[in-house]
């Protein structure tokens, strides 16, 4: 029993535990959006469903042996140097060879950067979130000031047509 | 929840593994045209920036609309005008903080302000660009408006400045798009300013880049300042916290 539970961990969630985490925290959020009853708590919910789904789009980007997107002019040698460590990998196109026909103008192997593309899609959704979580709480607070209390169901009672107000 | 956890949960065995160089999203076109041909393209070594500013400018357009829209909303939803005689009398004043938090916060806030506007300006070398500039730069007015009390902040930023500084941000963002299209080209396609930006096509991308991300940061600095001070004083804008 404890063989097939270590191998589960090995091999199921040990290479995908971005995935897991993120499935969790998901979970995470959405129990606080629909179970509990006070509106600050829903929106808390809600900023962590957010950044679980950044959690998934960023380690999707990720790659073993790359590095930040940016490509550094400072840093160039090393970066010969470690083309020449693997030019024995089906990469050609990284060569120094190549390098000294096109000038300055040097080849970049997509492998050795990380994806550019999830971190721009999550700037988007960090921002608009901070945006949405802006503006629900500014609306929690004038539900505040006018109801008195931020617990959805007391706000329910009293917006009953029978309702004390 | 547990059900969709647990479904959630069993496709991520069909999932890429952790840090997969060939998986699909790694390997695609989109992002392999990006990281290969941006710096040729754009002479920006931050293909971050240079996918957010340039390939994707529309989005980011838009998303400054976001936070502007989301800044006009809290405005609209919490701004109260008048003297509101409700207002409890004995509260804490707007002294501010105590003696050392506002020495700390004024050799502090300088600093700031200067890496903020850093991080601006050097966004497509190094990590950076307009949100994260203009965010570092709304917080170090919150600093000033926590520890100096939000008089002092308004005294430099009031609110009308910071409405102007939005509104501005969102023009020269659109502005430089259809300075664009005047000059012949697309809305956003920055090349086409090649003839009055020195340095060519490439050096014209990567200007028109910093052009607006300064609109990107004057507008989320207005609009991150505007939350703030609307959120914790009830939209009175009298007493912070």
């Amino acid at each position: 029993m404890d063989i097939i539970i270590a191998s589960f961990i090995e091999e199921v969630i040990v290479p995908k535990f971005n995935y897991w985490i993120y499935v969790i925290l998901m979970m995470i959020g959405l129990f606080a959006m629909i179970t509990k009853n006070n509106l600050i708590k829903k929106l808390i919910g809600m900023a962590i469903f957010q950044t679980a789904i950044i959690l998934l789009y960023v380690s999707v980007g990720v790659k073993s042996e790359a590095n930040i997107p940016i490509i550094s002019h400072h840093g160039h040698q090393e970066h010969v140097e470690h083309a020449q460590d693997e030019n024995h990998s089906p990469k050609p196109e990284v060569s120094t060879d190549d390098k000294s026909e096109k000038g300055d103008h040097h080849t970049i192997d997509k492998d050795k950067f990380a994806n550019p593309l999830p971190h721009v899609l999550m700037l988007t959704a960090i921002v608009v979130g901070v945006s949405t979580l802006g503006l629900a709480l500014a609306i929690s607070q004038k539900v505040h000031g006018s109801f008195g209390t931020l617990e959805e169901d007391e706000i329910l009672d009293q917006l009953k047509p029978g309702g004390h107000d | 929840m547990i059900i969709v956890g647990s479904l959630l949960l069993s496709a991520t065995k069909d999932f890429p593994d952790w840090g997969d160089q060939d998986s699909p999203a790694n390997d695609g076109p989109v992002s392999s045209f990006y990281i290969e041909k941006t710096e040729e393209k754009t002479k920006v070594p931050n293909m971050v920036t240079a996918v957010l500013a340039d390939y994707r400018g529309y989005d980011t357009m838009f998303e400054t609309v976001v936070i502007f829209i989301a800044g006009i909303g809290i405005i609209a939803v919490l701004r109260t005008y008048g003297n509101n005689d409700s207002t409890p009398k004995n509260q804490v004043g707007d002294e501010g903080a105590g003696l050392l938090a506002k020495i700390t916060c004024s050799l502090i806030l300088p600093f700031i302000q200067l890496f903020a506007l850093y991080v601006v300006a050097h966004g497509h070398h190094s990590p950076g660009g307009g949100f994260q500039g203009g965010v570092m730069l709304g917080a170090s007015y919150i600093l000033l408006a926590l520890a100096y009390g939000l008089a002092r902040a308004k005294s430099c930023f009031s609110e009308k400045r910071t409405l102007v500084f939005a509104v501005v941000g969102i023009i020269i963002y659109v502005g430089w798009g259809v300075l664009c299209l005047i000059m012949g080209k697309e809305f956003l396609n920055y090349s086409a300013l090649d003839s009055i930006l020195p340095g060519g096509v490439e050096m014209a991308r990567s200007h028109s880049m910093l052009a607006v991300e300064i609109g990107v940061a004057l507008t989320v600095t207005a609009v991150m300042f505007s939350m703030f001070s609307n959120l914790s004083t009830k939209g009175r804008l009298d007493k912070g916290l």
